[in-house]
């Protein structure tokens, strides 16, 4: 059995959920200090991908990163790489579907810190960034936890966009959820029912290995 | 060596302005609740940043809008201890204290010391919310102290707890700040409170701040309505000044002041216990009518209704000995006076 698309949708779901972990971050981090009438337009903004049919993300994509756009040509020019059809095109629509979860959840948690921690922290002669470090990060560490876990899932089970942007070509840009409507439209009723199993115990050990982690975490804290 | 403020700021349609020099001394800053307090601290701490003015610490200016100085809250070396004490949770006592120690080589044996002053070794390896109240702030205030301060700011710091602790940890913060040289600020509303740990006072009415008085001035004349309220005034009435009297409109009575009425008078303000029973015949007894009686805990609370009361006007609120009171004969109609020199006169 060919274990591409496992490896392949682990690798992206992966690269992706970093990326995302970051960015979500820092956009959280970032937002909340704006006013809000700026703050409730590019929240607005940062959210669409997860309400948007990952279809529409998917084109939307296409339209930035094409190989006839501005963006696709010259990658494809100054860096000799294509932003389309390749295994790494689906990291790109995975973080922008995964970006909200992030993002929001990430949000949620500074929302709910509470900011006497960090004005204490700044009388007491420690600069922001040690704050944000050392009180904040650890403090939120349940929201940031859970935001990443989210987007992991999310990313893991990306369809839409991601047969869009990268297409099906096995050994290529295969994963797991394109390789399911594939193996099923074909009508290979066996291999579809071996990748479903793949994909439902791999969801279910990283679920539970996450559950395990949270007692963990809860059962050591005290 | 002092802490001067002078600063105005417009939040929505309310506006703050605080102007007072305090020395080496603990100073209250004593108002009612939402008459800006917090804020005024967080000025000073550098939390919030004032629209205008200037704020200087031994010299050293830390806010001067006209100059362009605003010096972050790092760089103020001002201690503020927050109403719920803002501990680090995620980090032991030993952790919480170290954390504010300014040199890295120095944080475990400046945090042993503290720990140590503070009778807090014991619970040096427990996370705050394993510590008990008086813990809780005894860390934050070793935490603070570690930082070395020129100035500390205590926001309302006894009132997140029950009245048995506030006794016990108002000791301890007492203690504490004996301690310490430099300025202390005392935010409050309980008018003990503040009386029992700080010399002197500046009250904050509705954002502005008054001349500053010793506690016992504050006390025996307060000179506004906001002043007579935190020392516990409850009976406040317009007043027209005549020459050495003054004309109570609502109650329908002139009572006599014993000196001459200032032109800017327009309220009188008078304690419940400072209106006594009087005979009919006594000077300047006027006749009330008994609206409620009220049994306190070791009082008796009688609101009166003077007899020429327009309508609508405040009920007089009277405050005796619960044997004073049941010895009086008639419990419906009484006749009472109040001394000239209880009677508060106020702008």
């Amino acid at each position: 059995m060919d274990w591409y698309p496992l490896y392949n949708s682990i690798r992206i779901a992966a690269i992706s959920t970093a990326a995302v972990f970051f960015l979500g971050i820092a956009a959280a981090h970032w937002i909340i200090k704006l006013p809000s009438p700026v703050k409730g337009l590019l929240d607005v903004v940062l959210t669409l991908p997860l309400v948007l049919p990952p279809t529409v993300v998917g084109w939307l994509l296409l339209v930035l990163l094409g190989p006839k756009r501005p963006l696709g040509a010259w990658a494809q020019e100054i860096l000799g790489v294509k932003l389309v059809m390749t295994w790494w095109s689906a990291v790109f629509a995975s973080v922008v579907v995964a970006f909200p979860l992030m993002y929001r959840t990430a949000r949620g948690a500074f929302e709910s810190f509470d900011r006497d921690l960090t004005d204490a922290g700044r009388t007491l002669g420690r600069s922001n960034a040690w704050v944000f470090w050392h009180v904040q990060m650890p403090v939120c560490r349940q929201g940031i936890l859970a935001g990443a876990v989210l987007a992991f899932a999310r990313a893991l089970g990306e369809y839409g966009a991601t047969s869009m942007i990268a297409g099906y070509t096995p050994g290529r840009t295969a994963t797991i959820s394109t390789t399911v409507y594939q193996l099923w439209r074909s009508n290979d009723g066996a291999g579809t029912l071996k990748w479903v199993l793949v994909n439902v115990s791999l969801s279910a050990v990283f679920l539970l290995t996450v559950n395990l982690l949270e007692t963990r975490q809860r059962g050591g804290g005290r | 060596m002092a802490l001067c403020v002078d600063i105005r700021k417009k939040m929505g349609s309310f506006q703050l302005e605080i102007q007072f020099e305090a020395g080496n001394e603990a100073l209250a800053l004593l108002g009612a609740s939402g008459c800006g307090k917090s804020t005024a601290l967080k000025c000073i701490a550098g939390i919030l940043t004032p629209d205008q003015g200037k704020i200087s610490l031994d010299g050293a200016v830390l806010f001067d809008s006209a100059a362009g100085v605003n010096l972050p809250p790092q760089k103020r070396r001002v201690g503020y201890l927050f109403q719920q004490y803002a501990l680090f949770p995620n980090m032991t006592v030993r952790q919480n204290i170290a954390a504010a120690v300014p040199k890295r080589r120095e944080r475990t044996a400046a945090a042993d010391i503290l720990l140590h002053r503070f009778h807090l070794a014991e619970a040096a390896d427990l996370k705050p919310r394993q510590l008990s109240g008086g813990q809780q702030q005894r860390t934050a205030l070793a935490r603070i102290l570690a930082a070395r301060p020129r100035a500390i700011l205590l926001d309302e710091p006894l009132s997140a707890l029950d009245s048995f602790l506030q006794r016990q940890l108002e000791l301890e913060l007492a203690e504490t700040l004996d301690q310490f040289s430099g300025t202390v600020l005392w935010v409050s509303h309980n008018r003990g409170e503040a009386f029992r740990n700080c010399r002197r006072v500046c009250v904050l009415d509705n954002g502005r701040s008054q001349k500053i008085r010793t506690m016992e001035e504050l006390f025996r004349s307060p000179d506004t309505e906001a002043a007579a309220r935190l020392c516990g005034c409850e009976n406040y009435v317009e007043a027209i000044p005549i020459e050495s009297a003054v004309f109570l409109p609502e109650w329908g009575v002139t009572l006599d002041c014993g000196r001459p009425v200032p032109a800017e008078i327009c309220k009188a303000g008078i304690r419940a216990h400072h209106v006594t029973i009087a005979g009919s015949t006594s000077p300047g007894a006027f006749p009330c009518a008994v609206s409620r009686v009220i049994q306190d805990l070791s009082s008796t609370v009688v609101l009166l209704r003077p007899e020429n009361s327009l309508p609508g006007a405040p009920p007089l609120r009277m405050e005796l000995d619960q044997t004073a009171w049941s010895t009086a004969e008639d419990k419906d109609h009484i006749w009472i006076s109040i001394r000239p020199e209880d009677l508060l006169l106020l702008k």
